[in-house]
């Protein structure tokens, strides 16, 4: 088992990080800071927050009115949450650009800018913080909220206090895989940005294009930026669960 | 009130993101009738490029799962110095950008990469050919099945096994008569997804693949160079058949579901 990972997973990963640093520390930092490694970056984290924001309200909002409401046609749209999930990438991109690029029928055309990256990146990551929620919700127990109704609370007193609080871990690891998500989306990116340097490039696209042009230092290095990053959020996912089933485990 | 009110919300949100686009490719791929769809799905490179896709789902998700198994079986039942390690690494493929993937594989395997050279002075072709499509499958695809296993193995707790183990089964035996039965529709539920990222992966593949049209295009791959050789229409084909197939997992994902919850 240990043998299959490190061949599989290890080991690529370590050949990553020795291409990074083959130029030495400097080597690494120039291709870091580089103009439009910088500006990718930049992009890549100030649209995945955007998204993540997004995901959180809405993502929230889907998920109650899965578990607390009841209508016709509630089972299919169950189902379809997950859609993004099984639907490949690209054909995400494909289908975004349908009805949102240049032969919009509702007139709509986004295509090469940084509101079809946020876009893209909404699909992709739509199921994270409903399936993190939903559970969450499922096992409230609807008597605290009775409890604080009868008391006098309001609906959004209610919320705020009592729901709120319950789901908050929920939201958070949701919002921060979310994050994850965009942060390393490049499928559903390809078709529907155009890839415009310093515009709609984000880093994984740049990273790409580094490849394609042989320069595997520089794409390396950017590489290692992002796979630090994603640990990092791996880890915090781990301590929000750790924090939230603290009273499980006492 | 409020409850219509976000009743409205969920709705539009979804319909904005999700349904209308879809639908919207459904609507384009017929747009001008049945046989240009037909013929753009049915010339030798697209079909390759489907068989390309299956041949590689039908290696990556069979590893997988094994994998997966004695992974979760590790993490559960065991104890070991690096357990916490290995839980990390396992979850690092959902959170890693395939694009990176991608690009480790290319420079293990690469001209100048480590084992490249051992490959290359033995004519095995690794990079630009299955091998490597195969390997970076298997990488995106690593955790679904332990990360579905894990919490019902720790659910289901070793009682049993222990009961099997004092009345004389061997580890073989007590794995799968009473570890296997009791785990099978989470197995299950983690192969769905595991296939279903399979048949998607893209950025990973488009690194490694070298995209050779007719040899080492996938399905997906082959969206994207449609589209770019501005046959849309042949891109929209080959979109929906992989739309479709994804239906069909949603579809076995819902009926498996419950009876995983009452397993």
């Amino acid at each position: 088992m240990t043998t299959f990972l490190t061949i599989v997973v290890v080991l690529p990963l370590a050949a990553l990080f020795w291409e990074s640093t083959k130029e030495g520390a400097d080597g690494f930092w120039d291709a870091v800071s580089s103009p439009a490694a910088v500006a990718a970056l930049k992009l890549t984290i100030g649209t995945s927050l955007v998204v993540s924001l997004v995901n959180a309200v809405f993502g929230t909002i889907t998920a109650w009115v899965l578990v607390r409401d009841d209508f016709p046609g509630k089972t299919m749209m169950n189902a379809v949450i997950d859609l993004p999930f099984a639907l490949p990438t690209i054909v995400a991109g494909l289908t975004l650009l349908a009805l949102y690029g240049p032969r919009s029928p509702i007139g709509v055309n986004v295509a090469y800018t940084r509101t079809a990256i946020v876009l893209a990146l909404m699909f992709v990551t739509l199921p994270f913080v409903v399936r993190t929620v939903q559970p969450v919700l499922q096992e409230l127990d609807r008597e605290m909220e009775e409890a604080a109704k009868s008391l006098g609370a309001s609906e959004l007193g209610t919320f705020v206090r009592v729901i709120l609080p319950n789901i908050l871990p929920g939201i958070l690891s949701g919002v921060t895989l979310a994050f994850a998500k965009a942060v390393g989306e490049f499928g559903s990116l390809v078709i529907i940005t155009g890839n415009l340097p310093f515009k709609t490039e984000v880093s994984s696209v740049y990273i790409f294009g580094r490849i394609e042009s042989g320069d595997t230092a520089a794409a390396a290095a950017v590489a290692v930026v992002l796979l630090v990053l994603s640990f990092g959020l791996l880890l915090c996912i781990g301590v929000i669960r750790h924090v939230a089933t603290r009273h499980e485990r006492a | 009130m409020p409850r219509l009110g976000l009743r409205s919300v969920a709705i539009l949100y979804l319909t904005a993101i999700l349904v209308a686009p879809l639908g919207l490719v459904f609507y384009r791929t017929f747009e001008h009738g049945f046989a240009p769809a037909w013929e753009a799905l049915t010339t030798p490179e697209t079909l390759h490029a489907f068989k390309l896709t299956l041949i590689i789902t039908l290696i990556a998700v069979p590893v997988n799962t094994v994998f997966g198994v004695i992974c979760a079986l590790a993490i559960v039942r065991q104890r070991f110095p690096g357990k916490g390690v290995l839980n990390a690494f396992i979850d690092l493929p959902l959170a890693l950008s395939p694009v990176v993937v991608g690009l480790a594989l290319f420079l293990l395997y690469g001209r100048t990469g480590w084992f490249g050279g051992w490959f290359e002075q033995h004519d095995i072709q690794v990079l630009f050919a299955l091998p490597s499509m195969i390997l970076a499958t298997i990488f995106v695809s690593l955790p679904f099945v332990a990360r579905e296993v894990v919490p019902t193995l720790r659910e289901i707790g070793d009682e049993q096994e222990q009961a099997a183990r004092t009345l004389g089964a061997n580890n073989w035996q007590t794995f799968w008569r009473i570890t296997l039965p009791s785990i099978r529709w989470a197995v299950i539920y983690g192969v769905i997804l595991t296939t279903a990222r399979s048949l998607g992966e893209y950025g990973a593949v488009a690194v490694v693949s070298g995209r050779l049209q007719g040899q080492t295009e996938t399905a997906t791959l082959r969206v994207q160079e449609r589209y770019e050789s501005f046959d849309v229409a042949g891109a929209y084909a080959v979109s929906l058949v992989l739309a479709l197939l994804a239906v069909g997992v949603l579809l076995a994902m819902t009926l498996v579901r419950p009876k995983e919850e009452t397993a």
